[in-house]
């Protein structure tokens, strides 16, 4: 998945186009994006035996494993979010005002998580895990990866979803630190006196409200739909519920599709909005 | 040293949760020399690892052409609702990837799906290469918008009413002005939407398209999940080694491209 922001501006109507061209583009691809919605939803609310009903909507909220699972979803994204930003916002914060060096390091390795795909890494990192887990077996940090790996809350996951949602992170917090001169800010509140807590508390992150609030948007986007990395490594959130419960209840997980396109159109709803809020201030 | 302090925890983060991975995939496709890698270039590996580069180029190429119509469609509508419903549309679709658009697929073309009934279409006809793709347009053609429509944007009309003014047909208007200014945004849509098709595991997975189209990343899953002989994990790590290859190789196209076509838009 790629996040791509729409800054395009319009432009005025460029004189006589063939109007009849663009009337059957838009028809055809109207057609194609929108039959399947009307179809996906047609099937949760249509069968042959009970006719047309909305059951598989109220029937979904206590499914068996819904809520042990979106549970689980909810709690990797927070914890993914907080982490993503305590390791993201100083290294961004120091690459520029002291360090503008590591900047091109930086940029890599914020770029790297979407050149490797997801499986090939997950394959990767799995495997380090388990090793990690044989060559620490002797010594008491056994129990803490032990733990670590728990099916209630795997933490090794969180590691591998913050490295997922590194580039868009990164991207994000970017584009908010472009609109303030943050060196100035800084500068003044240190002369004035406050301490670098105080400062990032009160001056830098007030300000960036806009940008973190659009990283945390999106990276609940993603670890919300994530199925890959989850799968492989034995985990049960959402997604992999979802297809879990797919081979006898076709319905139910069709319904759960319905409901998740819909979470996801209002999330990146909230991100646009955000973004504009921030270009406009 | 001390200046950089704060990048510390995100660049030792990085180095143990992306470098022991990278590592461990090395080492691992390695352990036998390079029997293990050869053993992924052969047979029903080799088939797989085809299909999904077939599969990809496909998408790439249909998804860039399709898409780069439909943003033409829109960018020259007067109708400015039209645009910003597309586009936000477009920012939604693409990034909905993954589980739920198997099943919105499934709901309408499976077997049991309910415009399949409608056309009578043989059963399976969804799990085919073709039935894949027309999956994977669903959120290609949608990236494609998104990426093409600033460049389109950025076609001045005055060039279009120049090259009319000056004797030309429309047809010589986009091969001899348009074509070539949208030429590196287009190529780095390719290799975009490439890329993104190449990695997609979830969609395929949750379709189930493995027995019929297997593709490297199902080949990857299989192995690691240990419903083959135990062992095969390396076979694994080789052939996310073979995919991270691949997904390099076209990043080495896509990242000159990208600053070539920004340097166009400004």
């Amino acid at each position: 998945m790629v996040a791509v922001a729409t800054t395009a501006e319009p432009i005025a109507a460029r004189g006589e186009m063939p109007r009849l061209w663009r009337g059957v583009v838009l028809a055809l691809a109207g057609l194609y994006f929108l039959v399947p919605l009307g179809a996906a939803f047609w099937f949760t609310a249509y069968n042959r035996v009970t006719g047309f009903s909305l059951a598989p909507y109220a029937e979904l909220w206590s499914a068996e494993g819904f809520w042990s699972s979106l549970l689980l979803s909810l709690g990797l994204a927070a914890a993914t979010i907080a982490l993503v930003l305590l390791l993201m916002l100083p290294a961004m914060i120091t690459v520029r005002l002291a360090a503008p060096r590591l900047r091109p390091v930086l940029e890599i390795i914020c770029t790297l998580p979407l050149v490797i795909p997801p499986i090939a890494f997950v394959a990767g990192y799995s495997r380090s895990v388990a090793l990690a887990q044989d060559l620490v077996a002797p010594t008491p940090f056994w129990a803490t990866l032990t733990a670590m790996r728990s099916t209630t809350f795997p933490a090794v996951l969180v590691f591998a979803y913050v490295i997922l949602v590194l580039p868009f992170v990164y991207r994000s917090l970017d584009a908010g630190l472009r609109t303030m001169d943050l060196r100035t800010m800084v500068e003044a509140a240190r002369n004035l006196g406050a301490s670098w807590p105080h400062v990032m508390f009160r001056v830098i992150i007030p300000n960036l409200r806009s940008a973190l609030a659009s990283a945390a948007f999106l990276s609940l986007a993603l670890v919300l739909g994530e199925y890959t990395m989850a799968s492989i490594m034995g985990y049960r959130p959402f997604a992999v519920w979802i297809v879990s419960i797919s081979g006898s209840k076709g319905q139910l997980s069709v319904a759960v599709s319905v409901l998740s396109l819909l979470l996801t159109w209002l999330l990146l709803l909230l991100v646009s909005r955000g973004t504009n809020r921030g270009r406009q201030a | 040293m001390k200046r950089s302090l704060g990048a510390w925890p995100l660049l030792l983060f990085t180095a143990l949760a992306f470098g022991a991975p990278a590592v461990v995939m090395v080492t691992g496709a390695f352990d036998r020399g390079t029997e293990t890698l050869a053993l992924t270039m052969q047979g029903g590996y080799l088939l797989a690892l085809l299909n999904s580069v077939k599969l990809s180029a496909v998408v790439a190429v249909l998804g860039a052409v399709l898409g780069t119509v439909l943003a033409q469609a829109i960018v020259t509508s007067p109708w400015k609702p039209l645009r910003e419903g597309v586009l936000t549309a477009s920012g939604v679709l693409a990034n909905f990837g993954g589980v739920p658009l198997a099943f919105f697929w499934v709901a309408t073309l499976g077997n049991s799906g309910l415009v399949s009934g409608l056309l009578g279409l043989p059963s399976g006809a969804l799990y085919s290469f073709w039935g894949l793709a027309l999956v994977y347009l669903y959120f290609s053609v949608p990236l494609m918008v998104l990426v093409i429509a600033p460049a389109l944007d950025g076609l001045k009309p005055q060039w279009r009413e120049a090259a009319l003014n000056n004797g030309a047909t429309a047809w010589h208007y986009w091969r001899y002005v348009g074509l070539p200014v949208l030429a590196p945004g287009l190529l780095g849509g390719v290799v975009l939407l490439f890329g993104s098709a190449f990695a997609a595991y979830a969609t395929a997975a949750a379709m189930g398209a493995g027995t019929v189209l297997p593709l490297i990343t199902l080949k990857i899953a299989a192995a690691l999940s240990g419903d083959v002989q135990t062992g095969f994990e390396n076979v694994g790590l080789a052939l996310s080694l073979d995919m991270v290859l691949v997904a390099a190789l076209v990043m080495a196209v896509y990242l000159p491209l990208q600053r070539r076509s920004t340097k166009w838009l400004q």
